[in-house]
């Protein structure tokens, strides 16, 4: 919403409300690659920017979702961004992929972004910033024994599966006997 | 050969009968949204239709880049009539209760991650790609209804009945998963599919070890219906696809 305010000897149009889109991120803005071509390695400090739609305080780069960013001058657009989904029915997928489009357009990089399925995308992939991040968010990232599951809030293993799918696809839920509160587990696969 | 032939080469039949099962499932779990018996079970059934969905998107995908008649993924599944749906009969039988609900992806699960499995060495790239891709939500399918089967079969008297007579009833549909055609037989010969000569016994041994730990028989074997391969299916499939392609054939090319 704008309006009209006394600027000086003049008035001025100012925004009262920025508008903001709620679950879009603009976070593109943060480093600008206008008038320069930027090094591979930027592009994917960049894409590390983007946050996952259902666990934002992951990055697609976190979860491994993006695997490989390439430059081409030779072609058009210059960059392609391959990235594969984490769950074939993952209704995520297509949203992320139009996020890193726009991330990277409004830092000045036109790209193609390319999905690939080879090799499948495990939970392995998930960086340690990443899981770091989902425990900090109470929810338990991937582990190699459901034996040693522990409830994110009071540490306790006496924990019980509720449910073998959760919140998402990539998520079932659990609850802790101890202090009775639910969390959420990432799935291993 | 059949009617199929002509329309699409071996490896897009056999590509739509891959895309085909899971879309058929995967619609018959939807028909469970707003009536499974808890919360819990209806997220989990919804998001195991996600999952088949997801895995029908990649065959037709491929289907579709293949052959530019097919259109695209919206078009291949709700234009083709059911005559053109090559899913496996076992596939689109009613949900029935939850235990015949149980008991048919069950089954379907076992044979589906054994093919998968194969299909993971598969000499066509893309086929290896999609099946490697896929195994890893099939497996986690197979052990929940695995774990049902062993709740209902191992639990009261009435979820044990119930367990029974769904595997009673849907057994007439598991002899079609074992049989192959021309289509198949050219395809493994080439390396590319998957032998169902050797999946049957595989698959047998693991449902007679479920089903006897579930404290279940294993029902006899006896006439097996055959056809959905080759689009000759049973009453129920049409109703279903009516009511899935209702929406987009009188909006074509409606996105949401």
């Amino acid at each position: 919403m704008r309006t009209l305010v006394p600027f000086g000897n003049s008035m001025k149009h100012i925004d009262l409300f920025t508008p903001i889109e709620l679950i879009g991120t603009d976070r593109g803005r943060e480093i600008d690659f206008h008038g320069r071509t930027p090094a591979v390695d930027e592009v994917w400090e960049l894409l590390d920017l983007v946050p996952d739609p259902e666990i934002p305080v992951v990055s697609v780069v976190d979860l491994g979702i993006v695997r490989d960013v390439r430059h081409a001058p030779e072609q058009q657009p210059e960059w392609q961004v391959d990235i594969t989904p984490t769950y074939s029915g993952c209704p995520a997928t297509d949203f992320i992929a139009s996020e890193i489009e726009r991330a990277l357009q409004r830092a000045g990089i036109a790209a193609k972004i390319k999905t690939v399925l080879a090799p499948a995308w495990s939970s392995t992939w998930i960086s340690a910033k990443g899981r770091k991040a989902m425990l900090d968010s109470n929810i338990v990232p991937p582990v190699h024994d459901l034996n040693s599951l522990t409830c994110p809030h009071c540490g306790s293993g006496d924990v019980h599966m509720k449910n073998q799918f959760g919140s998402t696809a990539c998520k079932a839920l659990y609850t802790c006997h101890a202090c009775a509160e639910p969390f959420d587990y990432f799935k291993t696969i | 050969m059949n009617q199929i032939d002509k329309n699409h080469d071996a490896l897009n039949t056999y590509l739509l009968r891959m895309a085909d099962n899971d879309l058929v499932l995967g619609q018959r779990l939807c028909e469970w949204c707003a009536n499974a018996p808890v919360l819990e079970e209806e997220t989990a059934l919804m998001n195991t239709s996600l999952d088949l969905f997801g895995q029908a998107r990649n065959w037709l995908n491929y289907a579709v880049e293949r052959d530019a008649e097919l259109q695209d993924c919206d078009a291949a599944t709700m234009l083709r009539d059911e005559r053109h749906y090559l899913n496996l009969l076992i596939c689109e039988q009613p949900n029935g209760n939850f235990a015949d609900t149980i008991a048919r992806h069950y089954l379907f699960d076992v044979w589906h991650r054994l093919t998968l499995e194969a299909l993971c060495n598969s000499a066509d790239e893309t086929v290896a790609a999609i099946a490697a891709k896929s195994i890893l939500e099939v497996r986690y399918h197979e052990q929940r209804h695995r774990n049902w089967v062993l709740r209902l079969g191992d639990g009261t008297a009435e979820s044990h009945a119930k367990i029974q007579t769904a595997m009673d009833d849907i057994w007439t549909f598991v002899g079609e998963m074992f049989t192959q055609d021309a289509v198949d037989l050219q395809l493994v010969a080439a390396g590319i599919a998957a032998d169902q000569a050797v999946i049957e016994s595989q698959w047998r041994d693991t449902v007679a070890a479920t089903l006897a730990e579930a404290t279940l028989t294993l029902p006899a074997d006896g006439y097996h219906q055959l056809g959905g391969k080759q689009g000759e299916h049973t009453e129920s499939l049409g109703l279903m696809l009516a009511e899935m392609q209702s929406l987009y054939r009188a909006h074509p090319g409606a996105v949401w």
